[in-house]
């Protein structure tokens, strides 16, 4: 059992998972890879860095302190959280258990751009099998995603209907992936999402599919994702947190791009260390 | 407190009410519903006498649920003399819903 399971390794994450070892707490902290940081080349307004610096090299340098401090890192994709009296953190090849939990895996990604998407949201569309499947059963599904996070979602509406229609919206799909699918399985790329009161079609560039509801997830889950499944308060896109970093849900935190406001390293980097002071004042009251 | 709603008490406790009525369907297992129950019981407080809360738990009244097409939950309804007058989709919090029924 972990104290905390810091979920991101970017300026968030690793400042937090930092300053958490360095309360003598039991830290992991799981990273995908290097998040969207990794891939800036250019960073010029971080403080006391004289010449240009890539966001690759702070995000490895961050995590190479946090390792040399006692953090114990894991290289993994989280699918899931769940939350009964601890926390279980779900990646593609463990499970994880810990008191409390740090979401600080960036923003969240845009919705799908399709035509007509947005306006069946809630009305047939949904971005949560274990939510909505059970409205199906026995209807046409549709399921839109190309990785894990798809597979984990099936696996879901499985239990519900043996109708089910794949969608990769012309994404790339993994030998291992499509291997696991036994279902109908489309992949040219989504034109329409039609309806009346609630969708009937997803319309693709080479057919129409006729569905009763629609799945969405696409790639790796996504910090609403897991806030979503999890019942904390979700507004204009990001978490919504206490002055503590807390969200709705006891015991669960957000800290970073994921919770809004400036979203930049110096903000990312400050979050981290309030979220890590919160936590393990937070942890004591769990004694 | 909230009033559990049923298919034969619908029209009684929602349909008939003299004040307007917010009408949650959710499950026990549905994550976010279970964390919307704690907004619900301050609206109910908050705004005792002047609304009624009500809530429709979708497995045991799938007829309802059918009817007024809930494709999500949670799923908020608020009804004013018989009829909706508008719908929310989703956990949020209580300001956000408030405002979203139109109650605020």
């Amino acid at each position: 059992m972990f104290d905390v399971i810091v979920i991101g390794g970017g300026p968030a994450g690793a400042s937090a998972a930092i300053y958490l070892q360095r309360f003598r707490l039991k830290v992991l902290m799981i990273m995908k890879d290097l998040g969207t940081l990794g891939k800036t080349n250019h960073i010029d307004n971080y403080w006391a860095f004289e010449n240009t610096v890539s966001g690759k090299h702070l995000v490895e340098q961050g995590v190479a302190q946090a390792e040399r401090l006692g953090v114990t890192v894991v290289e993994e994709e989280v699918i899931g959280i769940e939350n009964f009296e601890d926390f279980t953190v779900k990646t593609t090849k463990n499970q994880f258990q810990g008191k409390t939990v740090l979401i600080a895996t960036g923003q969240a990604k845009p919705n799908i751009k399709v035509k007509g998407f947005k306006e069946f949201i809630g009305k047939g569309v949904s971005f949560c099998a274990i939510c909505d499947g059970f409205i199906y059963r026995n209807k046409k599904i549709g399921v839109i995603g190309n990785a894990e996070f798809m597979l984990e979602e099936l696996e879901v509406l499985r239990n519900f209907t043996n109708d089910i229609t794949v969608f990769t919206n012309g994404l790339g799909l993994p030998l291992h992936i499509e291997e696991e699918i036994k279902e109908k399985l489309i992949t040219d790329p989504l034109c329409e999402i039609t309806g009346d009161e609630v969708v009937r079609k997803v319309v693709t560039e080479e057919g129409e599919y006729e569905v009763d509801g629609l799945f969405v997830a696409i790639g790796t889950p996504s910090a609403n994702d897991f806030a979503l499944r999890i019942g904390a308060f979700i507004e204009n896109n990001y978490i919504v947190v206490d002055d503590n970093h807390m969200t709705n849900v006891p015991g669960l935190f957000a800290a970073g791009d994921c919770i809004g406001g400036l979203l930049q390293v110096v903000k990312a980097a400050s979050d981290g260390a309030h979220a890590a002071i919160a936590i393990n004042k937070y942890l004591k009251t769990l004694k | 407190m909230p009033v559990k709603v049923t298919t034969e008490t619908f029209k009684k406790e929602v349909l008939e009410s003299d004040i307007p009525v917010i009408v949650d369907f959710w499950a026990q297992w549905c994550r976010p519903c279970l964390m919307l129950a704690p907004v619900l019981d301050e609206i109910s407080k908050d705004l005792e006498g002047q609304v009624k809360v009500a809530k429709v738990n979708v497995d045991e009244e799938g007829y309802l649920a059918n009817q007024f097409r809930v494709s999500s939950i949670p799923t908020v309804y608020l009804f004013e003399n018989g009829q909706v007058k508008t719908q929310v989709v989703g956990l949020m919090r209580k300001d956000d819903l408030l405002k979203r029924l139109g109650l605020k």
